[in-house]
């Protein structure tokens, strides 16, 4: 709905011509404006909403959601998707208590602390060059190819764990889930750098750039000497090392590690989010704080209802009902 | 006669070089599978085999068509848990009532998918996403989260339970009533030629005069009543309605049709193709549950996932492979 495009310079001519019309304006706002009105409800209706806690419980929900949906908004920028992000999330998930439960990281704290989140997150970009890999240079769909990970890399948490549900006490790594700045989720800063060095990295580098072109026009910009090949790739790389992360801070949130459940259903949020942030599926285009706005608008509607005694399902109607009113309104701008 | 036969079978493999692989492995699959196990052919297995993999069968032929037009169906898992539920709930009144109602839910949702598609303009994959989360939303809210247990005085239990004419279970014989209906659709129609000119090029297909709208609601609708199909095989094999079932069939479908040498940009397809991939996935499963019998491996559900992608991965591998020499062919 809303669109960050402005920094990026590369606004597509259409939205150029209609951007007079009235109900373009709202919809190129919608995302502000949905994000007021749910605002101004929640002030309204919902009992202890203005309450310092309740921030700080949706900065630490929406962070994993914010995170994983940068890294789809490049995936879709390519105009590619990512399904295996959940199953990313629950693999490096699974494996950081595993390494720093070690004996090796009993006898050498700092350094085990260290290999805990610095090879999950390897895992996770090595299965974003496999995506990437099947997609650009074996010319799967990437529907197809991320659902190899999909299916099987919940399965690999899954026997690496055997299953169990892994609690552990850790202070250090839990600071990545716990942790506070000035009074502020230690998660909040961690995405606000994370918006800012991928919003940079699509305004300001060539390969931001490149991405862009091969989403917009994937043969004009082979034509035009990009590395396509290169740049799809780096796409599937990025977002599976932000899941990575994003894996990391919900085990660290909880203390605990259940390969079933982390992530589950966070390729669904995390689409959702990039779409509700401006992100056109047919690609060419990167919001990056689109896609932030549309984390915390999915956040504030699920914490909305729940904080209001509607039960989770229909929450999960009322997210469908957001997903398709969020396109219908990017198609209709687009005509 | 013999000779023009075998020229037949020539022409046919030739024009379905896509759907060739598929075959291969699936005789290939059941003979090691005769070979090796003792029961492997036996009554018991063929029938449970068939009788469980009834429901991805007819998931998978309905997402087949949708997949011809080149767009997806994400929906068809909760949509078969939720008609399972309403399924459960109309099992009183005997299957002459659930099964209707199960399969009219169905197409209730498929025709929603076909209007946010075709009316609403919304790309499949997102359309199909939202109402993936709405049926489940509506399974959860109706049935209360909580399996609803089928009623076992009425002739619902036929369904799970009695076999046909006293050969195969009733869900195979509505399978494969479902299979050839559909194949007759494709082969034999102009509907389903339809279907295939949109996957070829929808834009042509619209200059052609033919009715694009039309067919792509009615794929939508079709995979829906397939999926409301679905559930109520599920409601009878479980004996209860289950509102938290449901999770990754469409994959699992997605699979099977693509495993059937159907390509996902759509134009092309074949519905015999389809059920073979949904039975050569089910027999993975069934093969690798032997090995684990045997203790050969000690096989969890977890294993079993990543076989899965391994396996899926493999045969994605092939197809490209196929298709990449097929396009040197052809230039």
């Amino acid at each position: 709905m809303t669109s960050q495009e402005k920094p990026l310079g590369v606004a597509p001519v259409s939205s150029r011509v209609t951007q007079k019309l009235s109900w373009s304006m709202i919809s190129q706002h919608g995302g502000v404006v949905a994000l007021i009105v749910i605002l101004l409800f929640n002030i309204l209706v919902t009992p202890n909403f203005l309450h310092a806690q309740t921030l700080f419980v949706n900065i630490s929900q929406v962070a994993t959601i914010a995170i994983v949906a940068v890294g789809m908004t490049l995936v879709i920028a390519t105009g590619g998707i990512d399904l295996s992000v959940g199953a990313i999330m629950a693999l490096s998930g699974a494996l950081a208590p595993l390494i720093f439960t070690s004996p090796f990281a009993d006898a050498n704290p700092e350094l085990g602390l260290a290999l805990a989140i610095v090879v999950p997150i390897l895992v996770a970009l090595a299965c974003g060059v496999f995506n990437g890999a099947l997609v650009s240079l074996l010319n799967v769909q990437p529907i197809v190819a991320t659902l190899i990970f999909f299916i099987s890399g919940r399965g690999i948490a899954l026997v690496l764990t055997n299953g169990n549900l892994q609690t552990f006490t850790h202070p250090s790594f839990s600071y990545l889930g716990t942790g506070k700045i000035l009074g502020f989720p230690f998660q909040g800063y961690l995405v606000l750098v994370i918006a800012v060095a991928v919003w940079w990295l699509m305004a300001h580098s060539v390969f931001g750039r490149q991405l862009l072109a091969v989403g917009g026009n994937e043969q004009a910009a082979k034509l035009s000497g990009v590395p396509v090949k290169r740049v799809k790739i780096g796409a599937y790389v990025i977002c599976a090392g932000l899941s990575g992360l994003a894996g990391l801070i919900v085990v660290a949130i909880n203390s605990a590690s259940d390969a079933a459940r982390i992530g589950n259903l966070m390729e669904l949020d995390a689409i959702a989010a990039a779409v509700v942030g401006g992100t056109l599926l047919q690609g060419g285009k990167a919001p990056i704080f689109g896609a932030i706005l549309g984390a915390i608008i999915i956040q504030l509607v699920k914490y909305t209802l729940l904080a209001n005694g509607v039960a989770d399902e229909v929450a999960l109607i009322a997210k469908a009902g957001i997903i398709i009113l969020a396109v219908y309104v990017q198609q209709a701008r687009k005509e | 006669m013999l000779d023009t036969s075998a020229f037949d079978l020539r022409r046919y493999l030739q024009g379905n070089t896509h759907s060739l692989g598929v075959w291969i492995t699936l005789v290939a699959l059941i003979i090691f599978g005769l070979l090796r196990y003792d029961n492997f052919g036996g009554a018991y297995n063929f029938s449970s085999v068939l009788n469980y993999n009834a429901m991805f069968i007819v998931i998978a032929v309905g997402m087949c068509f949708v997949i011809m037009t080149g767009g997806i169906d994400l929906s068809v898992g909760s949509v078969a848990a939720f008609t399972s539920v309403i399924a459960a709930y109309l099992s009183p009144y005997g299957i002459q009532v659930a099964l209707p109602g199960a399969v009219l839910a169905g197409f209730a949702i498929g025709a929603l998918n076909g209007f946010f598609v075709v009316a609403m303009r919304i790309p499949p994959f997102i359309a199909t996403l939202a109402t993936m989360l709405g049926a489940k939303g509506g399974a959860l809210v109706i049935s209360g989260a909580q399996t609803v247990s089928i009623d076992w005085t009425s002739n619902f239990t036929y369904l799970g339970m009695e076999q046909a004419f006293g050969i195969l279970p009733w869900t195979i014989v509505i399978t494969l009533i479902v299979v050839v209906i559909l194949w007759v659709v494709l082969e034999k129609t102009s509907l389903g030629r339809t279907v295939l000119a949109i996957g070829g090029g929808e834009d042509a297909s619209v200059m052609m005069g033919l009715n694009v709208s039309r067919a792509k609601v009615f794929v939508y609708v079709l995979s829906g009543g397939c999926a409301g199909m679905a559930g109520l095989f599920l409601a009878s094999g479980f004996g209860a309605g289950q509102p938290l079932e449901g999770i990754g069939w469409e994959l699992s479908a997605i699979a099977s049709v693509v495993v059937g040498g159907t390509l996902l940009t759509g134009g092309m397809g074949s519905i015999t193709a389809t059920v073979a991939g949904a039975l050569l996935l089910g027999l993975v499963f069934n093969i690798l549950n032997f090995e684990n019998g045997r203790g050969v491996i000690s096989l969890s559900a977890y294993w079993q996932m990543v076989i899965r992608g391994a396996f899926l991965f493999l045969v994605i591998v092939f197809q490209s492979r196929v298709a990449q020499s097929g396009k040197k062919g052809t230039a």
